[in-house]
């Protein structure tokens, strides 16, 4: 038997993706976020997109090329405090943001991806994050739902992937990436270096290949990348 | 303020310091200090900060500042991370604030109209860390009180905050209220009580100096 190869050009891996899709982007801040099949989501130009992304990165960096081209009409998040482009579109209605609890994000997408339909907790149930959410009890404390999220695509970064898709990543580039890649109908992983099968040993794959559909090896590192002089 | 905070800060501890000033906490601890501080985008074990020409661009702390290794890192992801904080591993956190009321409520994510970047991973730090300490200063940029009867502001969590440290004071949040426990050097009770937007007791006999 031999695992199937998934190497695929990133015109037609992005290419897959339609308007009004919901798309999960990888990543906090730099480390992890999939910054190529950003940008070439933004030359083909899908419209009405619901993205979820840890943030919203900052100004000229990933989800601000998708802000900036009008490309967006909700965000689901936890901080955007670093793009001012996306506060002040929130503040002038032109994206609809759904700010979320960091880790409870994390659980909704992970409950997406485990096949689940919600959670259940008590974070920020008393604060106006909970406004409005359904409340039931459970072992005689009140619990609020938070309902599971998937999305139609997922976009990753990884390291290292193995032709099959198997991923590996580095250091604090892995955030978001490893519960996405469970939680979309799609997902597509860009890699840093794609490497024959067996050279990813078992031990060391953080996603599984069968979460991944498709794997697009960078040949290069934009400045996106890099370390950032603020 | 800093040096007085980083006290409170136990040996075998794990602690995850918030953007801003609690960040600055690390460098009054000593090299050789047993303690284990936790980033929410997935690393136990921070290293020192590094400067640029140092930096590896895939290793950030939650705001963002490129920090490093020691022995006995390790790195994880998002869904770990704050389990790690619900379940009730994190025995501290230091959070910046806007608002602190006098039963514990903080503010610290939102000023609606004018500043609504949403509360990152604020909101389980402060409502599922062992303890919750606040560092901020004790009036904002226009002079008004932080330290309140009522929060104004939409909250991070209700009843979360254990204790204060300020540029002019530390304060405990008790079921009866704020407590001055100590002041800073070269500032009066008189003063503390006149930035202090609530009932503030004091302790019996002297206090003690910062």
């Amino acid at each position: 038997m031999i695992l199937p190869d998934k190497t695929t050009l990133i015109e037609d891996a992005i290419a897959g993706i339609r308007d009004g899709a919901t798309v999960m982007l990888g990543g906090f801040g730099v480390p992890g976020t999939p910054f190529t099949l950003i940008r070439e989501l933004v030359r083909q130009g899908q419209r009405d997109l619901t993205i979820i992304k840890n943030d919203a990165n900052e100004a000229g960096m990933g989800v601000d090329h998708l802000l900036a081209n009008g490309q967006v009409a909700r965000l689901i998040t936890t901080h955007i405090g670093l793009n001012p482009r996306a506060v002040a579109m929130l503040n002038s209605g032109e994206i609809d943001v759904e700010f979320c609890a960091q880790g409870i994000l994390a659980e909704r997408v992970r409950a997406g991806g485990a096949g689940l339909k919600a959670i259940l907790t008590d974070i920020a149930m008393q604060t106006e994050l909970g406004a409005g959410k359904p409340r039931i009890e459970v072992n005689g404390a009140e619990a609020m739902v938070e309902t599971a999220l998937r999305a139609d695509v997922a976009l990753l970064h990884a390291d290292q992937a193995d032709v099959f898709g198997n991923l590996d990543y580095a250091a604090t580039a892995r955030n978001f990436n490893p519960l996405m890649a469970m939680a979309a109908d799609h997902v597509i992983a860009e890699a840093e270096a794609v490497l024959p099968l067996g050279d990813l040993p078992p031990d060391e794959v953080h996603t599984p290949g069968p979460f991944v559909d498709q794997v697009v090896r960078l040949d290069a590192l934009s400045e996106e990348y890099g370390v950032v002089r603020r | 303020m800093i040096s007085r905070a980083a006290r409170e800060i136990a040996p075998g501890m794990v602690v995850n310091l918030g953007i801003g000033l609690p960040t600055k906490v690390v460098d009054h601890l000593a090299p050789d200090f047993p303690v284990c501080l936790h980033t929410e985008n997935g690393l136990t074990g921070i290293g020192p900060t590094l400067p640029v020409e140092d930096a590896d661009r895939n290793l950030i702390d939650a705001g963002g500042a490129y920090v490093s290794t020691i022995p006995g890192s390790a790195f994880f992801d998002s869904a770990t991370s704050f389990s790690l904080v619900r379940s009730g591993r994190l025995d501290l956190t230091m959070l910046g604030a806007f608002e602190v009321a006098q039963n514990g409520d903080l503010a610290n994510w939102k000023i609606p109209g004018k500043f609504s970047p949403g509360a990152g991973g604020g909101v389980e730090l402060a409502q599922k860390a062992q303890r919750v300490v606040v560092l901020s200063t004790h009036t904002d940029r226009s002079g008004k009180p932080k330290l309140l009867a009522d929060c104004t502001l939409p909250l991070t969590a209700k009843g979360c905050v254990d204790r204060i440290f300020t540029d002019m004071a530390v304060v405990d949040v008790t079921p009866q209220g704020f407590a001055l426990r100590e002041i800073a050097e070269g500032v009066s009770v008189d003063q503390v009580i006149a930035a202090t937007d609530a009932e503030l007791s004091l302790p019996d006999g002297e206090i003690s100096v910062f």
